[in-house]
Order: C-alpha cells, then sequence, then structure tokens
C-alpha cells in the first residue's frame, strides 16, 4: 500500500467523509477515489455502487482485477425535538444502526426520565451544532413545529448537505417555513431538498407509526445517496 | 455495523498503520478480499502487523490470524505481496483452517 494512499484514507475518515482504496490485484498499485470523483469505465460504475452500497468487493475492468474497500461514514440522525415521536424513534433508529441523538432546549421535554440511553441535548441547536457539525452523512428531523428550534437546525442541515432533511408540520405550515428559511438566506433549490410533510407516506396516524415513516424515509434517502435527490422519494 | 460515530483510534488498524509508520516501522496491511460461506469477518477487514510480529485487527475469529502474521513478515521482508487463502478445503486446514466452515481469501502487502 502506498503511505500517501493511507494516509489520505485515514485523513477522509477522521472527517467523516466517504473514500474507497482501489487496489489493483495484479501489481498491488493502489488510489484513493473520493465521493464525486470522476472514474469512467466499469471501475466507475463499480465505485460508485460501492460508494451507495458501502460494501466492499473485487471487480473485472479493463482486463485487471480491483479490489475496492469502501469506507463510508456511519450514517447518524440528529432529532431536533424531544417529544413524543422521538421517544419512538430512538430505539427503532438504534436498532436500524442510524445512531441518534436529540437536542431540545425545552428542560421540560429532554429529560433522562423520557430519554433513557439516549444522547440527548438540553440546549439551542445553535450551541451544540457549533460543537458537533453537521455533514452529509448525517440525516437531520426536525419535529418540534416550533421555528424558534426548528430554523436554524433546518438552514444548517441544509448548508452541511445533510444526506436527509425532514420537518414535521403540514403543507401549511410548511409554506409558510418555507418563507422564513428564504430569509435566513437558504436557496429555493436547498428548501426543495425538505421532505415535508416529513416521513414516507404509509397513512401513519399514530407518534410511533410516523417515526416508521421517518426511519423509513431516512433509510431510502441513505441508500439512494447520488442517484436523485428528493425526486427519487416518491 | 459500530455504534459509535467517530472512528475508535486507539483500536482501528489503519490508523495504528499509520502510527506505526511514522514511527519508522516497517509494516504490513493484510486485507480480507474475498469470503465464501460463514467467514466470521466481512470483506475489507484488516490485519496490519509490524516486522517484530506485532499485530493488530483481523481478518477471522482468530482462527488465521497466526499464519497470516508469519506470512506478513516475509512479505515485509521481501516486499512482494501475496494472496492467501484459508478454509476447511484447503490442504492446511488441519493446520490452520476455519472452524466455522467458510473460506477466506486475504491479500498481505506491505506499507511503502
Amino acid at each position: 500500500m502506498d503511505p500517501y494512499a493511507l494516509k489520505t484514507l485515514n485523513a477522509e475518515r477522521r472527517a467523516r467523509r466517504a473514500a474507497i482504496l482501489v487496489t489493483d490485484l495484479g501489481d498491488g498499485r493502489d488510489r484513493i477515489v473520493r465521493e464525486g470523483d470522476q472514474v469512467a469505465g466499469d471501475l466507475g460504475a463499480a465505485t460508485a455502487r460501492a460508494f451507495r452500497s458501502g460494501n466492499s468487493g473485487s471487480v473485472e475492468a479493463e482486463g485487471r482485477t480491483f479490489f475496492l474497500n469502501a469506507h463510508l461514514p456511519q450514517p447518524r440522525l440528529v432529532v431536533i425535538g424531544a417529544v413524543h415521536i422521538s421517544q419512538a424513534l430512538a430505539p427503532m433508529a438504534r436498532i436500524a444502526g442510524y445512531p441518534l441523538e436529540i437536542i431540545d432546549p425545552r428542560t421540560a421535554f429532554a429529560t433522562p426520565d423520557r430519554f433513557p440511553d439516549v444522547a440527548l441535548h438540553a440546549e439551542w441547536p445553535e450551541d451544540v451544532l457549533k460543537r458537533q457539525p453537521l455533514d452529509s452523512y448525517t440525516a437531520l428531523a426536525a419535529v418540534t413545529h416550533d421555528p424558534k428550534i426548528d430554523d436554524f437546525a433546518l438552514k444548517a442541515a441544509l448548508d452541511a448537505n445533510c444526506f436527509y432533511v425532514g420537518a414535521l408540520g403540514s403543507r401549511k405550515t410548511h409554506a409558510k417555513r418555507v418563507e422564513r428559511l428564504l430569509a435566513l438566506g437558504a436557496s429555493a433549490e436547498q428548501i426543495a431538498r425538505i421532505h415535508a410533510p416529513i416521513g414516507l407516506d404509509i397513512g401513519a396516524a399514530s407518534p410511533a407509526e410516523i417515526a416508521v415513516a421517518v426511519l423509513a424515509q431516512t433509510i431510502y434517502a441513505f441508500r439512494s445517496r447520488g442517484l436523485d435527490t428528493k425526486g427519487a422519494v416518491a | 455495523m459500530d455504534d459509535s460515530i467517530y472512528l475508535d483510534e486507539a483500536r482501528d488498524p489503519l490508523i495504528i498503520a499509520e502510527g506505526w509508520m511514522k514511527d519508522g516501522k516497517d509494516v504490513a496491511i493484510a486485507t480480507v478480499v474475498e469470503t465464501w460461506g460463514s467467514a466470521p469477518r466481512p470483506v475489507g477487514s484488516h490485519l496490519v502487523i509490524d516486522a517484530e510480529g506485532n499485530f493488530h485487527g483481523s481478518v477471522s475469529g482468530g482462527c488465521v490470524e497466526g499464519a497470516v502474521v508469519s506470512e506478513a513478515v516475509d512479505v515485509i521482508g521481501s516486499g512482494k505481496a501475496k494472496m492467501l487463502e484459508f478454509g476447511v478445503a484447503d490442504e492446511t486446514a488441519w493446520q490452520v483452517g476455519l472452524s466455522c466452515g467458510g473460506r477466506i481469501k486475504v491479500y498481505v502487502e506491505r506499507l511503502g
């Protein structure tokens, strides 16, 4: 392995960015491919697949055998709002492999009693996200219904290119939210990435069912990264 | 899937390999490149080895690490990468094999 490739790979992994180490098993030469890099031909198709699935494996391309070792950051879910939906979502997300954190400055909501074994921040999103910035391997679901709490986090999620951004509220509520986000400087294209009303349309009625819809939409968004943005979710 | 969202730097084989390299050590990296059946560690898993035979990480549940380490010390010496195969179907199965019945292919290469 090329020492420079190892250093580059580790730097990408530390920064929570996806990278693939491509090794030619014939001559041992290797190189790093970052997400978004242009790679031609069959090898390019294989790296695109590996970025989506996170699976490593061998591939035949241009008469050679390459080993693709895919290093994807652990996806995570940040929920704004320590509400009933979040109580159901926390254990579900953990089981599905998406570690979850909850942010809500309302100390009556954000109590360890209501959220046992959950990373919980009884603080404003502004303060938490300054310490722990969002990134493209983070999903954000804003479920407080309160613009004072949700709006900043939604704008931050769009700016950080979170792979999923969802916001609770009716179409009417969302229309008002769009106006506020435009005023905060978000572009119409960014705002179009927000899933609102939140969650896949499974007819969810209870808080727990809404949690299922949100988690399913998060997983769908993660597994279809780079295919399309919101349009991929019908 | 690891539950932490950050790297476990103290146990991460590739981070350790980079640290060894900075300390001026000779290092080999072993990688699971193919598995059949019930292999204990997934494709892409690493074992890193230094010239004294110190190692971190794993390519199996501990069944073949010893053999990989001794091959890795050779690879560090020669600089020539090797493809190793382990499994019950292998002739060496009586010495080093996978008790789970799976088969794995491990690529061993020198760092630098």
